[in-house]
C-alpha cells in the first residue's frame, strides 16, 4: 500500500471549508478507498493523510497536532503530515493525499475510480 | 457556667498534642487554656531533631504548633518560663518568671531530659555543659552541635541507642569524623538482640562511623582551651573536639515530687492519667508512669492523650488508658530497622523464628509465644514489617506456616543481576526493546534514562519498566548516567515542579495552555506537555480557564476511552456498582438500538458500552439518561463497594452508602494521575480496597480505616494507613483534602501509589491529618471549588464545544 498516491491521475473534490476544522484539528473524509484524514495545523496549513497509523492502525484524526505533525492516540507515534512518515524511532508510512484550498474551501484529490483497482 | 481554668506544664509535643485534643473534643468553650513552656518557641517535632542536624531539615520545618495556633485557639501562651511551684492546696502555679495564675486543672507534661552521667570534666563550675558538650534533645541543642560541627575534626557521641545513633548520622553530613561510644554490648540494646546490632554495626563501619563496645566513659579530657578526648575505665582513650551525650533520658517528674504527688520513676497515673493522689491533676508524657512503665516514644503518647483528653472534656468518663505495646519502624544510617516488644525470649514455651543472612545485611528474628507475636526484629529487608507490627499490637494468631510470617512466598524470583541477563532480553514488553538495544542506544551518545526512551521508546508503554530501563542506562553509563532534570518538572516541557508552576501560573495570570508555553517555556510548545496542562490549568482555575479544546487528549475531548478502531467506550456512572432496574434496562435498550458491539462489565463495577463511533455518542448518552462515568481521563474515575451492612452478616460498615456519597461528591475532579476508590464493609476487603488509589474500610463502631497509595495494576501495592476516622463526614473530608494535595504537589500522571513512596507517608501525615503546614482549610476549601464547578461533560452531547465535535467533515464519495 505505499504506492505513491500523488503521480497518479486525480480528481479534485471539494470536501468543506478550512473553518469547519478547529485550529490544530482534523476530520475525517469516508471515501472508498477508506477514511482520510484532513488535518488543519495551528498555522492553518491544510494536510490530508489516510487516517491509518501504520503501527497498529490508530485513527490518526484523533490524535493531538503539533506543528505539522499528529500524534497518534492508540500509541503515540508521532506521523509527519507532510510525507505521512512515521517520525522518531519508529519506520512506517500512512500514506497522503494531494490536498488545496481555494477560496477557504479545501479540495481533496481523489484517484479516478478507474485507477483505484 | 463560667469556663474552668485548665493550666499545662509543657508545651512539648505531649502538652500540646493534650491541648490539641481537648480542643478537638470541644474545650475551647470548657476550658480557659494556659500554658507554660521551657523553650521559647511554639511545639515542634522533637522526632525530627535528627533531620535538623543532618541538614535535610531546617528548623522552621518541624514546628508543628507555631505561635499562630496558641492565640488562634484562645490559648495562653507563656514560653520560655519554666514553672517552679505547685500549691496544691491553693491550686495555683508560679513560673521563673514570677507568673502566677490559679488552676481548676492541671496537666504536667515536663516531659524528659537527657540524662548526663557523672563523668569527670563533663561540666563546668557553674554545674552547665562544659563549651563543647551536647545533649541531643533541644532545637537549642541541635543549634550548638551544627555551630561546633562546623570547626571540629573528630566528634564522639556518648550512648550507641536510637538517638545517639541519629546523632552520629547527623555529624556525618557536617563532615566531621565520627565515633559512637557505647557502654552495651551491643547497639540499640532497647530494641535489637546482640546479632542485629553487629550487623548493625558493620553498616555503620562500613559508612566510616567508629563503633567503641564496652566503654564506660570515665572523664572528659582537655583544658580550658577546649576538649581534646574522653577517657574510659580500660584506660584507654578516642580523641575529639565535640561530644554529644545520647545516654537515656530522665524524667522531669521533680516538680511532682515537690508538691507531694507519688512519684516513683515518674509521676504516678491512674487509667485516666490523673495522678493517683489529685483528681484534678492529671499528667501525660514521658513524665507519667502508669502500671509501672513509663514510655519514651510518641506514639503511646497520643494513646494517652486521647484518653486525657475524652476523660476532662467529660466526652467520656469511663476512658481508659491501658498501656500500650511499642512497636518501632526506623532507618538508622540507612539502614532499616522494625522492632517489636521483646528482643529475647523469655519464656520456656516462647518459638524463635529466624532468618539471617549476613552478607547483605538481612537479619529476621521473631518471637512467638501460643501462636501469637511476642516480639520481633526486622533489619535490612523489612517488607513484612507492617503486617508483624499489626499482628503484634492486635495479639492476632499467627499462620501456622511460619515461613510465611518472614516472607512473601511465592513472590516472583529474585531478579538476575544486570550483569547476567542476556542482551536478548527483553525489558519493555509494550514496545519490544531489548537489553542491547538500551546498550547501543547509550553507546550513541545518550546519557540518561529519559533520552534512551524518547529514542527506543522503551519504557513509553504501560511504563512499568521505567525502573529497570533507569538501573540499566545507569549500568551501561559506568554508573554515571546524568539525571534528567524533567524529571523532577509536573511534566517535561515547562521547567518547573507542580508546587512552582502553580504558582507561576496564579502570579501571571495564565488561563490557556498557549500563554503557559508562552510565559514559562519561552514560547516552545511540547505536545506531550499539553494534556497535563490542561488538567492542571482545571485544577488551578477551576471552571475559569481557557478550555483550549486541541490541548487536549482525544478521551478528554470525546469524554470516553478510545478504542484501538478509533471507536469509544461509554461507560455511566454507578456509585458502588449499584444501579436500578430501569437504568439497566435503558442500557440494554441503548445497547441494542445503536447496535453496539460488546456490553461488558469493568473492573470498576460499571458497565462499559464499548465499540460505540464518535457520531453516535450524542444520542448514546441522551438515551441513557445517565451522568458520565469519567471511564476515559486523568480523574477521579469510581468507587467500588462491597455489600456494607444491609445484606452482609459480616459487614461492619455502610459502604455502600458511603461509596454513593463519594462518587457523587468527587465526580470528575481532575487530578495528575487516575484515582480509583473503593469502599469496604469490613477489613474482609471484598471491594479490594487496600490496593486502591484510596480506600476506605470499615473496623466497627462507625470507625473507618482511610488508606492511601494502594495500585493492583501494573504495579501491585498494598495502600499505608492514612488515618482512622469517625464517620461518613470525615472520610469525606479527609479524602477531598489528601485529592487535592496530591493535585497541588504530584507530578503529571504520578499515580498515588509512586507519590505516596517519593513525598512520604509521615510528611502527606502531617499535612492532612495533622494540618502541620496550616493548610488545611485552604485546601478544603479549594476541592470544594472544584467540587462546585463540576459540570457533566456529557452535556456537551446537547451543545457541543466546537462546531462538528462529534461529526466527520463530508462523507465524500471518491
Amino acid at each position: 500500500m505505499a504506492q505513491d498516491i500523488s503521480s497518479i491521475d486525480v480528481s479534485w473534490i471539494e470536501v468543506g471549508k478550512v473553518a469547519d476544522i478547529p485550529p490544530a484539528g482534523a476530520r475525517v473524509v469516508k471515501s472508498s478507498q477508506g477514511d482520510i484524514a484532513v488535518f488543519r495545523t495551528a498555522d492553518d496549513a491544510v494536510f490530508a493523510v489516510r487516517d491509518r497509523c501504520p503501527h497498529a492502525g490508530g485513527p490518526l484524526s484523533q490524535g493531538i497536532v503539533h506543528d505539522a505533525r499528529v500524534t497518534c492516540p492508540l500509541h503515540n507515534w508521532v506521523i509527519d503530515l507532510a510525507s505521512g512518515a512515521a517520525t522518531g524511532p519508529d519506520e512506517g508510512c500512512a500514506g497522503t493525499y494531494p490536498v488545496r484550498v481555494e477560496d477557504g474551501v479545501i479540495l481533496l484529490g481523489l484517484k479516478l475510480p478507474a485507477a483505484a483497482a | 457556667m463560667g469556663k474552668r481554668k485548665l493550666v499545662v506544664i509543657g508545651n512539648g509535643m505531649a502538652g500540646a498534642r493534650a491541648v490539641e485534643e481537648v480542643l478537638a473534643r470541644g474545650g475551647a468553650d470548657m476550658f480557659d487554656i494556659t500554658m507554660f513552656g521551657d523553650e521559647p518557641y511554639g511545639n515542634y517535632n522533637r522526632i525530627l531533631l535528627s533531620n535538623v542536624l543532618n541538614g535535610s531539615q531546617y528548623p522552621a520545618d518541624i514546628v508543628m504548633n507555631p505561635l499562630d495556633w496558641y492565640r488562634d485557639n484562645g490559648i495562653t501562651l507563656h514560653a520560655g518560663s519554666p514553672v517552679t511551684d505547685i500549691d496544691r492546696a491553693a491550686k495555683t502555679v508560679r513560673s521563673a518568671a514570677g507568673v502566677h495564675v490559679s488552676y481548676d486543672h492541671l496537666m504536667i507534661a515536663t516531659g524528659s531530659r537527657a540524662f548526663i552521667p557523672p563523668v569527670e570534666g563533663m561540666t563546668g563550675a557553674d554545674g552547665q555543659l562544659r563549651h563543647g558538650v551536647y545533649a541531643f534533645r533541644t532545637l537549642d541543642d541541635c543549634d550548638g552541635i551544627i555551630a561546633k560541627a562546623k570547626e571540629s575534626r573528630q566528634a564522639a557521641v556518648i550512648g550507641g541507642g536510637l538517638l545517639g545513633l541519629e546523632a552520629a548520622r547527623g555529624l556525618i553530613n557536617h563532615g566531621c569524623k565520627v565515633h559512637v561510644i557505647h557502654i552495651g554490648k551491643h547497639l540499640m540494646e532497647q530494641q535489637l538482640d546482640g546479632p542485629a546490632g553487629a550487623m548493625l554495626r558493620s553498616a555503620m563501619e562500613a559508612m566510616g562511623v567508629e563503633v567503641h563496645l564496652h566503654k564506660s566513659t570515665t572523664a572528659v579530657l582537655g583544658d580550658e582551651r577546649g576538649i581534646t578526648g574522653l577517657a574510659f575505665k580500660d584506660g584507654t582513650t578516642v580523641e575529639c573536639d565535640l561530644i554529644v551525650v545520647s545516654a537515656g533520658i530522665r524524667p522531669n517528674a521533680e516538680i511532682g515530687m515537690r508538691c507531694g504527688l507519688t512519684v516513683e520513676r515518674a509521676i504516678v497515673v491512674d487509667d485516666h492519667m490523673r495522678s493517683i493522689d489529685d483528681p484534678d491533676v492529671y499528667v501525660v508524657g514521658e513524665c507519667a508512669q502508669h502500671r509501672g512503665r513509663v514510655y519514651g516514644l510518641v506514639a503511646p503518647l497520643w494513646d494517652q492523650a486521647k484518653v486525657l483528653a475524652e476523660h476532662i472534656t467529660g466526652r467520656n468518663r469511663q476512658a481508659a488508658y491501658h498501656g500500650s505495646k511499642l512497636a518501632t519502624k526506623l532507618k538508622v544510617m540507612g539502614v532499616e530497622v522494625a522492632a517489636m516488644g521483646i528482643t529475647e525470649p523469655t519464656e520456656e514455651r516462647d518459638e524463635v523464628v529466624q532468618f539471617t543472612e549476613p552478607k547483605r545485611g538481612t537479619y529476621k528474628k521473631l518471637i512467638v509465644r501460643d501462636g501469637r507475636l511476642v516480639g520481633g526484629i526486622l533489619m535490612g529487608d523489612i517488607s513484612k514489617a507492617a503486617y508483624l507490627m499489626q499482628a503484634f499490637d492486635r495479639d492476632t494468631p499467627l499462620p501456622e506456616e511460619r515461613l510465611s510470617l518472614l516472607f512473601d512466598i511465592g513472590a516472583p524470583a529474585e531478579k538476575v543481576t544486570l550483569e547476567e541477563m542476556p542482551g536478548e532480553a527483553q525489558v519493555c514488553n509494550c514496545n519490544g526493546v531489548t537489553k542491547a538495544a538500551i546498550g547501543a542506544c547509550v553507546a550513541g551518545g545518550a546519557r540518561n534514562a529519559s533520552a534512551v526512551m524518547k529514542a527506543t521508546r522503551g519504557g513509553m508503554g504501560c511504563g512499568s519498566c521505567k525502573g529497570l530501563i533507569n538501573e540499566l542506562v545507569d549500568f551501561f553509563c559506568g554508573g554515571e548516567a546524568e539525571e534528567d532534570p524533567s524529571i523532577h518538572y509536573y511534566v517535561p516541557g515547562v521547567p518547573l515542579s507542580t508546587t512552582d508552576l502553580i504558582d507561576a501560573i496564579v502570579a501571571n495570570d495564565l488561563r490557556s495552555v498557549s500563554s503557559v508555553f508562552k510565559v514559562l517555556a519561552g514560547g516552545k510548545e511540547d505536545p506531550s506537555s499539553k494534556p497535563g496542562l490542561a488538567n492542571l490549568l482545571s485544577t488551578v482555575w477551576k471552571g475559569e480557564y481557557e478550555d483550549e479544546r486541541d490541548a487536549r487528549f482525544i478521551n478528554d475531548r470525546m469524554h470516553g476511552n478510545i478504542q484501538k478502531d478509533g471507536t469509544f467506550s461509554v461507560v455511566p456512572e454507578m456509585p458502588g456498582g449499584v444501579c436500578t432496574p430501569d437504568e439497566l434496562k435503558r442500557i440494554a435498550d441503548v445497547a441494542v438500538k445503536y447496535k453496539i458491539p460488546l456490553v461488558k462489565l469493568t473492573g470498576g463495577q460499571r458497565i462499559d458500552l464499548v465499540g460505540v463511533p464518535r457520531d453516535d455518542l450524542p444520542g448514546v448518552w441522551k438515551e441513557l439518561g445517565m451522568p458520565a462515568g469519567h471511564a476515559w481521563g486523568k480523574s477521579y474515575r469510581t468507587c467500588k463497594s462491597c455489600i456494607g451492612t444491609d445484606h452482609c452478616r459480616f459487614g461492619l460498615g455502610d459502604s455502600m452508602a458511603l461509596a454513593t456519597k463519594i462518587e457523587r461528591r468527587f465526580r470528575g475532579i481532575d487530578s495528575p494521575g487516575k484515582l480509583k476508590l473503593a469502599t469496604a464493609g469490613c477489613p474482609r476487603n471484598c471491594s479490594e480496597a487496600y490496593v486502591k488509589d484510596i480506600g476506605a474500610v470499615a473496623i466497627g463502631d462507625d470507625k473507618w480505616e482511610i488508606y492511601i497509595g494502594g495500585a493492583a495494576g501494573a504495579h501491585i501495592r498494598k495502600g499505608d494507613l492514612l488515618c482512622v476516622v469517625g464517620s461518613h463526614d470525615e472520610a469525606l473530608q479527609v479524602m477531598g483534602r489528601f485529592m487535592q494535595y496530591y493535585r497541588e504537589t504530584a507530578k503529571w500522571k504520578e499515580r498515588t501509589y509512586s507519590y505516596v513512596e517519593r513525598v512520604g507517608l509521615a510528611k502527606i501525615k502531617s499535612i492532612v491529618i495533622d494540618d502541620s503546614e496550616g493548610i488545611g482549610d485552604r485546601l478544603d476549601k479549594s476541592i470544594q471549588q472544584s467540587i462546585d464547578a463540576y459540570r457533566d461533560p456529557w452535556l456537551e452531547g446537547q451543545q457541543p464545544a466546537t462546531p462538528n465535535q462529534f461529526t466527520s467533515l463530508v462523507p465524500a464519495e471518491g
